[in-house]
């Protein structure tokens, strides 16, 4: 039967992939056919525009349970336990309708965890939005936020981080980025891997409706005026049976009758069934009739694309069929034999006495187009990256300048969105959001003299470094997480990453994307952090505009006693305050010149892993050893932002800070250029020596730059800055911008 | 000392609960399906936070409606200690354990933060550990907690001493009279939005809920 092309186009295929479809089938393919080759040729799954790059990647080490390819990815913690995690976007669905958007980003994060067989014990995200004067912007965020919190509370696990920032790119595309992290046993791994001729195939959870139908072809797409129109792809989300699967799902692999589980998230019943067959290399058949479906007259196009949320695909052990629906009964939630194992390689898919659809499955899952764009450097970088300093007036305020850094958007605290996630459910947070990173117990894994395991999570990318040098700002991003990770007393362990750029097939995109994957290729090998597991986002444009080139990272580390945790509060009057690492600051790409000047130009912070391994490593060992007593890495704002965090960004409590240290060039480098490579510790003074000894063991300087106390921070000889004004700044201006 | 632990679908404190009494208080405790009609052989219940029922209706309103709380109400009429926390407090006004209903937050909002409170009555059996007046720092997680009464049920609480617990300065969610926990008039059931599970291990850097758990220790 033939299409005419704008059916072909509306299915996301140009005229070459819809031929070659042609030629994987033999003949033209049946309607239901189409929409499934669509889906599952849509770049959100197929990764066509970026697979070929993704190689590139560090995926191996001994640490290394499961990497890319799975639901998510597996680590090793020691004594038979692991993790597994993950982080995906939600942008386009969370752009259209913000509160479900969100919600089942939120959902579907956690559905690739414990489809493995993990618990999710936390959740963190990364956000970003435009313009927030805008009135859109505004109700994105209030949208976003709540979305995100009605789902994760409701299920019970902690969101514990993230990073909430701000860039007129995103004014038409914001980013929601969630990432959820599991425990599991090494023993009792899960996979999407069929077998056994004859076993039932399983659906079990929610029913069936009409809703995401399409939706990972609508988020392979970029925006334009009539996208609001959309809204019937965005999936509306139900935590509360997404809960009950999470338990049921739990009670079902503790005993022995699962051989293969797999979720339905994008392209839903489609990508769930192909890639069980494809990767158990075994055919499958599929009759839709027994699909339970919550809607009436439901065709077999629509029960295949559906992005109806909280359900999976799990094929069981033959006789295991009753053992499977009691529970999911005792949880009140559907479980239907919905097909079988078969020999061969097809996926036969029956409705009303019809075959429907009759496909082999590698050829769909495998040899999806693979494209290597062109590439180009942008235009725009050679100008943007030029920075005339003399044109650049040096601030002669100080504290004035403080305070419009401390209170912008991007830098002041975000208690108004983390206070509406359930960030304590769990009573494993042990450093509560606020902090460089995370950090969370691992119950029942003491060991002798060794308290409790612990985790440190945390999320980074700072899109304008990205936009000025993709390459060196996503190093950048890895080596920031991996410097949060170390300043809360947590060896890096392994990463995450969630690309979110533009339309891959502007070729000054598609250089922005290849750049950054070459940056978190190298600082990942650099800082032993393999990526095990990550999601790709493409065009998120809007009339032409795209967003500032964003690779969010995620790193996870380990404390091998969670009691050895570290936070970024100053603690004592008379420590000293030390600075480690190599502090070169710059004036480029920097938060001072964005917020202040209204400039984004110049180079990002020189991003130096040799140097970057260093100072981490003396930090993780002053932490272990009990020297020191916070740990705070410089980033954004400089040196003068990190002080005055260390001061009030602890909730309740606020201590001043003395700084001796007068600038030599220009006043606004010092205390506002940004560096890498730089952690700020404070230290009673007798302990001043063993940080001393432990920088030169490390190979990385120290110097001593002032001291702990009082009720100002003082900067210099000049600045002298109340801490109840320093307070108010931080804590009070997210509240009022929103 | 026998804990048992409710779990309604949707419960998601349960384990946290568990962990108190078990790990931290060296205690027993056993879960009990809500589909259950008998409680076993306990000394103290706990209905644990969370969304039973997905909140839909109204939080607690479908809860209360499960098999096991008419052995809830059994086990309260003759004496037994329940002690609802969060969710756990919504199911215990809405099944008419205690007076009173709680409403969605002034500001609409989700809220999860630490807040001060202020021990009040202390005639009742979860206080034993408690001076009364004493201040103390506990968190909250909840979107309708804003306790609300009808004049009379309030002047009868404040009387009586059932107001167990209050919001010390700032009032998180618009409760009346700042009530953040209330006893029934026997003094056996104890219903709290704040989560003293949450605040009973040093790790954790505050303890001043265990007292909560260690006043129903013998």
């Amino acid at each position: 039967m033939p299409y005419d092309a704008q059916v072909i186009a509306d299915h996301g295929f140009t005229p070459e992939e819809y031929a070659k479809v042609c030629e994987h089938l033999g003949r033209e393919p049946r309607y239901v056919e189409l929409g499934i080759f669509s889906v599952m040729w849509s770049e959100h799954c197929s990764y066509k525009s970026s697979r070929l790059h993704l190689k590139r990647l560090p995926t191996k080490g001994p640490q290394v349970v499961c990497g890319p390819g799975e639901n998510a990815g597996i680590v090793d913690l020691g004594d038979g336990l692991c993790a597994c995690f993950k982080m995906e976007s939600h942008n386009h669905p969370s752009f259209i309708e913000p509160y479900q958007g969100a919600a089942t980003g939120v959902g579907g994060i956690m559905r690739d965890i414990f489809t493995m067989g993990a618990r999710p014990v936390a959740l963190l995200n990364s956000l970003r939005f435009g313009d927030p004067s805008l009135a859109k912007t505004k109700s994105l965020i209030h949208g976003v936020v709540a979305g995100i919190a009605g789902y994760g509370n409701c299920m019970g696990v902690p969101t514990v981080g993230g990073e909430t920032l701000f860039a007129p790119s995103f004014n038409g595309n914001n980013l929601v980025n969630a990432f959820c992290v599991g425990i599991l046993k090494q023993d009792k791994i899960f996979k999407a891997q069929a077998a056994g001729i004859g076993n039932p195939i399983i659906y079990v959870g929610a029913k069936t409706g009409r809703d995401g139908i399409h939706g990972a072809t609508m988020a392979s797409a970029e925006f334009d005026e009539a996208s609001e129109e959309k809204r019937p792809t965005v999936q509306v989300g139900d935590p509360f049976t997404e809960k009950r699967l999470l338990e049921a799902c739990q009670e079902l692999m503790a005993g022995g009758d699962i051989i293969a589980i797999q979720d339905m998230g994008a392209a839903g019943l489609t990508c769930s069934s192909l890639e069980m067959a494809a990767s158990g290399r075994v055919g499958v058949e599929l009759d839709l009739d027994d699909v339970p479906c919550r809607e009436t007259e439901m065709s077999a196009y629509e029960i295949m694309l559906s992005e109806s949320q909280e359900r999976m695909l799990l094929v069981a052990k033959q006789g295991s069929e009753d053992r499977v629906r009691a529970i999911f009964t005792k949880w009140d939630l559907d479980a239907a034999v919905v097909g079988k194992v078969v020999e061969g390689d097809q996926v036969v898919i029956r409705f009303k006495g019809d075959i429907v659809a009759e496909l082999p499955s590698l050829p769909i899952t495998e040899d999806a187009p693979i494209y290597d764009r062109p590439q180009q450097e942008p235009k725009y970088l050679k100008v943007a990256q030029q920075l005339d300093l003399s044109k650049v007036p040096d601030t002669t305020d100080v504290p004035g300048t403080l305070k419009q850094l401390v209170s912008s958007p991007n830098l002041c605290s975000k208690k108004w969105i983390y206070r509406q996630y359930d960030h304590m459910v769990g009573t494993d947070t042990v450093v509560l959001p606020g902090s460089d990173a995370a950090v969370l117990r691992l119950k029942g894994t003491a060991r002798g003299e060794l308290g409790d395991k612990g985790l440190g999570l945390s999320v980074d990318c700072n899109s304008r470094y990205c936009y000025l040098d993709p390459q060196e700002g996503a190093k950048l991003a890895v080596a920031e997480c991996a410097r949060n990770l170390v300043c809360s007393g947590a060896k890096p362990l392994a990463s995450t990453d969630c690309l979110n750029f533009g339309n891959p097939e502007n070729p000054e995109i598609m250089w922005q994307i290849a750049k950054a994957i070459d940056g978190i290729a190298e600082a990942c090998e650099a800082l032993a952090a393999p990526i095990v597991s990550g999601n790709v986002s493409l065009y998120n444009e809007t009339q032409g505009q795209a967003i500032d080139p964003t690779p969010g990272m995620a790193l996870i580390g380990l404390l091998d006693d969670v009691n050895q945790h570290c936070c970024q509060y100053f603690q004592k009057d008379g420590d000293l305050i030390v600075l480690l690492g190599w502090f070169q600051p710059t004036l480029g790409a920097s938060e001072y010149l964005a917020t202040v000047h209204g400039l984004v130009q110049g180079h990002p912070p020189v991003c130096d892993l040799e140097q970057e391994r260093q100072v981490q490593d003396c930090c993780l060992q002053l932490i272990k050893r009990g020297v020191i007593r916070s740990a705070h890495d410089l980033s954004m704002g400089g040196l003068a932002v990190a002080l005055a965090e260390s001061c009030v960004s602890q909730e309740g409590q606020s201590i001043g800070a003395h700084v001796a240290w007068e600038p030599e060039e220009r006043t606004d480098l010092t205390w506002f250029g940004e560096t890498a490579a730089s952690i700020l510790v404070s230290v009673s003074p007798e302990k001043l020596p063993l940080v001393i000894g432990q920088a030169q063991a490390s190979g990385c300087p120290a110097i001593g730059i002032g001291s702990v106390g009082g009720e100002v921070l003082q900067l210099g000889d000049e600045a002298a800055i109340p801490l109840t004004e320093l307070s108010d700044w931080y804590w009070n201006s997210f509240e009022k911008l929103v | 000392m026998k804990f048992g632990v409710v779990i309604f679908p949707g419960s998601n404190c349960d384990r946290d609960c568990h962990h108190i009494a078990t790990t931290v208080l060296g205690q027993t405790a056993t879960y009990v399906w809500h589909k259950e009609t008998q409680l076993p052989d306990i000394d103290a219940l706990i209905l644990p936070g969370g969304f039973s029922y997905g909140d839909y209706l109204r939080p607690g309103a479908i809860a209360r409606v499960s098999p096991i709380m008419q052995a809830v109400v059994r086990f309260a009429d003759q004496g037994g200690t329940v002690l609802g926390i969060c969710n756990g407090f919504q199911i215990l006004v809405e099944s008419g354990l205690l007076p009173g209903t709680l409403q969605q937050n002034e500001g609409l909002k989700f809220l999860c933060e630490n807040v001060d409170l202020e021990v009040v009555g202390t005639e009742h059996r979860f206080a034993k550990s408690y001076e009364p007046g004493q201040a103390l720092t506990m968190p909250i997680a909840h979107m309708d907690g804003r306790y609300v009464a009808d004049e009379e049920t309030l002047k009868r609480l404040e009387g009586e001493g059932q107001v167990a617990f209050r919001y010390r300065g700032r009032n998180p969610n618009g409760s009346l009279a700042s009530i953040a926990g209330i006893t029934n008039a026997q003094g056996n059931v104890l219903g709290m939005m704040p989560h003293p599970e949450r605040c009973a291990e040093d790790l954790l850097g505050n303890k001043d809920g265990l007292g909560v758990f260690q006043s129903l220790l013998p």
